[in-house]
C-alpha cells in the first residue's frame, strides 16, 4: 500500500520570536523540507511617505529615527545628505567628521546587534547577545552624550550636526577604539571557530553572486556572495575617500559568510573611527540654513552604505516647504527578496537561521 | 565613483536598437514611452558596453496629470548609473509591462507600488497588496488621497 502525502501550510509569526519584530512567513512544507516561502508584511506600516509629503524637510528627520530604529543615526545621514544635495548646501568640516564618526560607531552596534540575534536564533540563547550588548551599550552612552538620546537620536541636522562634541565624548571614543579590537577578538575566539555554528552555518542558505545582484541585495549580504561592492568605496559620500579601509567579502554567500563579513566589517570600522579621531578639526558644525527650507525644483536620489545595506532617498522638490515625493529605497525589504530561493530545499530550522543572517528590521520594511 | 553616464550618448545607442521617441530633460535621465520601456531596459541590460545588472530603486511620483515611473540602474560591474523614467497617463487603471523578468529586485518594489499608487505592472508573477490588507480602499501614496 502507498501513503499518499501532500505539502501543508505552516504560518510563522508575526509574533514568533525569531522574526525580528512583526513579520509573518506563510511556509510550504513538504514534511520538514520547505518548498516555498512566503513573506507577509505590513503590519508595522505607518506610512511614513505619505506623513512626510506633508511636513517640512527640518520636521522629517525624526521620522528616519524611526524607519530602522536599530541603525538611526545612518538614517539621519542618508537623509540630511540627500537634502544638502538638493538645496546645494555646504556642510562644515567639522560637521563631516562629527558625521563620519556616529556612522561608523552605528554600524559596529548594529553589526554587534545582528551577529548576537544570529547566534540567538541559533539557539545560543541570550548568551552571545548579552556579551555583544556590553559594548553596545557603550556606544549608546556615548551617543547619548551628544543628544541625550539613546536609540532615536535625531542628532543629524540639513548642514551639519545639532550639537558639537561634549568635551567627555572624545577621550571616551579612543578608549572604545583601544578595547574594541580585543573584545572583536574575543567574539572571535567565543563564535567563529565554534563547531555548532560552523555545521549550522556552513553551506547553509546559500546566494549566488548572480542572484544576489539580480534580487538588488545590498550591504553585507551582498559581500558576503563576493561583491565587491561598497558604496562608500564605489560612490564615495561625505569625506569616505580620505580613509584607509577594506571591504571584506565572502566566498560562499552562506550563512557563516554573512556572520563573518559583519564580524570583520567591525574591524574596519574602528579603523575608519582611529583615523577620523586623529584628523577631528575645529570650527563649526552646522551651516545656517532657513528652518522652512525651500529647495529648487528637482529632485534627487541620495544614497549610503547603511549597515544593512544601500540606503537611499528619493526626494522630488517642488520649491515648497515640504517635500512633494519622499521615497526611501529600503536595503532591507529588497535583501529578503531572494530568502524564498536560499531557503528552498532546507528545513524549518535552516529557514530561520537563513533569516536571522540576513539582519533584518521591520520597522524599514514597512515603513 | 560611480559615473553618471551622459544620457545623450546613450540614446544614440539605444535609438538604433529600440526605436520611438526618447526624451533627455536631465543629464543623467532617460525618458522613453511607456510600451518602450521593456524593451529599452532589456537592452540596457543586456548589452555589453552598458551591462546594467542592478536595479538600484524603482518608485514613482504621481503629478495628478500622469504617473512617473522612476527606475535607478546601476552597472556594478562597470560601476556607472542612469536614471530611466516613462509617463502614464491613464489615471484609472494606469498599466505598465514588469520588468521582474529582468531584475529579481522589482519584484517587491512592484507589489509597493500597485499598493501604494495602484500602478498595474502586468507580466509580474504575484502582484497582490504588499503592505495594506485585500480590500483597502483606495491608494494612499496618490495625492489626491487625504
Amino acid at each position: 500500500m502507498t501513503l499518499r502525502t501532500e505539502p501543508f501550510i505552516l504560518n510563522m509569526g508575526p509574533q514568533h520570536p525569531s522574526t525580528h519584530g512583526v513579520f509573518r512567513m506563510r511556509v510550504t512544507l513538504d514534511g520538514e523540507v520547505i518548498v516555498d516561502v512566503e513573506p507577509v508584511i505590513g503590519y508595522l506600516h505607518r506610512g511614513i511617505e505619505k506623513m512626510a509629503e506633508g511636513r517640512t524637510y527640518t520636521q522629517n528627520i525624526p521620522f528616519t529615527d524611526r524607519l530602522d530604529y536599530l541603525t538611526s543615526m545612518t538614517n539621519n545621514l542618508a537623509y540630511v545628505m540627500s537634502v544638502e544635495k538638493l538645496a546645494d548646501i555646504a556642510v562644515p568640516e567639522r560637521a563631516e567628521y562629527i558625521r563620519i564618526i556616529m556612522a561608523e560607531l552605528m554600524r559596529i552596534s548594529s553589526h554587534l546587534m545582528g551577529v548576537g540575534f544570529f547566534l540567538n536564533d541559533m539557539g545560543a540563547m541570550m548568551t552571545p547577545v548579552l556579551y555583544m550588548w556590553r559594548e553596545r551599550e557603550k556606544i549608546m552612552d556615548m551617543f547619548e552624550m551628544v543628544c541625550g538620546q539613546r536609540l532615536t537620536y535625531n542628532y543629524m541636522r540639513i548642514g551639519g550636526v545639532s550639537q558639537d562634541l561634549p568635551e567627555d565624548f572624545l577621550p571616551a571614543l579612543e578608549r572604545f577604539i583601544d578595547e574594541m579590537p580585543v573584545f572583536i577578538d574575543e567574539y572571535e575566539q567565543l563564535l567563529s571557530q565554534n563547531e555548532i555554528l560552523l555545521v549550522r552555518s556552513k553551506g547553509v542558505g546559500i546566494l549566488s553572486r548572480e542572484l544576489a545582484i539580480n534580487s538588488g541585495a545590498s550591504g553585507p549580504v551582498l559581500r558576503a556572495s563576493g561583491v565587491k561592492w561598497d558604496i562608500r568605496r564605489a560612490d564615495p559620500y561625505s569625506i569616505y575617500d580620505r580613509f584607509d579601509f577594506d571591504i571584506p567579502t565572502g566566498e560562499a554567500g552562506d550563512c557563516y559568510d554573512r556572520f563573518a563579513v559583519k564580524m570583520q566589517e567591525m574591524r574596519e570600522s574602528v579603523k575608519i573611527l582611529k583615523q577620523a579621531v586623529k584628523d577631528i578639526p575645529g570650527g563649526e558644525t552646522c551651516t545656517k540654513v532657513p528652518l522652512l527650507l525651500r529647495p529648487p525644483v528637482g529632485e534627487v536620489y541620495g544614497h549610503i552604505e547603511a549597515p544593512k545595506g544601500e540606503l537611499a532617498f528619493y526626494l522630488v522638490s517642488d520649491n515648497s516647504i515640504a517635500p512633494y515625493r519622499f521615497h526611501v529605497r529600503p536595503c532591507e525589504l529588497l535583501n529578503l527578496t531572494a530568502l524564498r530561493d536560499m531557503v528552498r530545499g532546507w528545513k524549518i530550522a535552516d529557514l530561520i537561521i537563513t533569516f536571522g543572517s540576513i539582519d533584518i528590521c521591520l520597522a524599514e520594511i514597512d515603513r | 565613483m560611480t559615473v553618471r553616464l551622459n544620457a545623450g550618448e546613450v540614446k544614440e545607442k539605444i535609438a538604433r536598437a529600440v526605436p520611438g521617441e526618447i526624451g533627455t530633460p536631465a543629464e543623467n535621465t532617460l525618458v522613453v514611452a511607456a510600451d518602450k520601456l521593456h524593451s529599452t531596459a532589456e537592452y540596457l541590460k543586456n548589452t555589453k558596453e552598458l551591462q546594467f545588472d542592478y536595479l538600484a530603486s524603482l518608485t514613482a511620483v504621481d503629478y495628478m496629470d500622469y504617473f512617473e515611473l522612476v527606475y535607478h540602474l546601476v552597472s556594478l560591474e562597470l560601476n556607472h548609473s542612469l536614471v530611466l523614467k516613462t509617463y502614464l497617463y491613464d489615471r484609472q487603471k494606469p498599466t505598465i509591462d514588469s520588468v521582474y523578468d529582468l531584475w529579481r529586485a522589482a519584484d517587491y518594489q512592484e507589489r509597493e507600488l500597485y499598493d501604494l499608487m495602484g500602478i498595474v505592472f502586468s507580466g509580474h508573477p504575484d502582484l497582490k497588496r504588499l503592505f495594506l490588507w485585500e480590500g483597502f480602499p483606495g491608494h494612499p501614496l496618490r495625492r489626491d488621497y487625504l
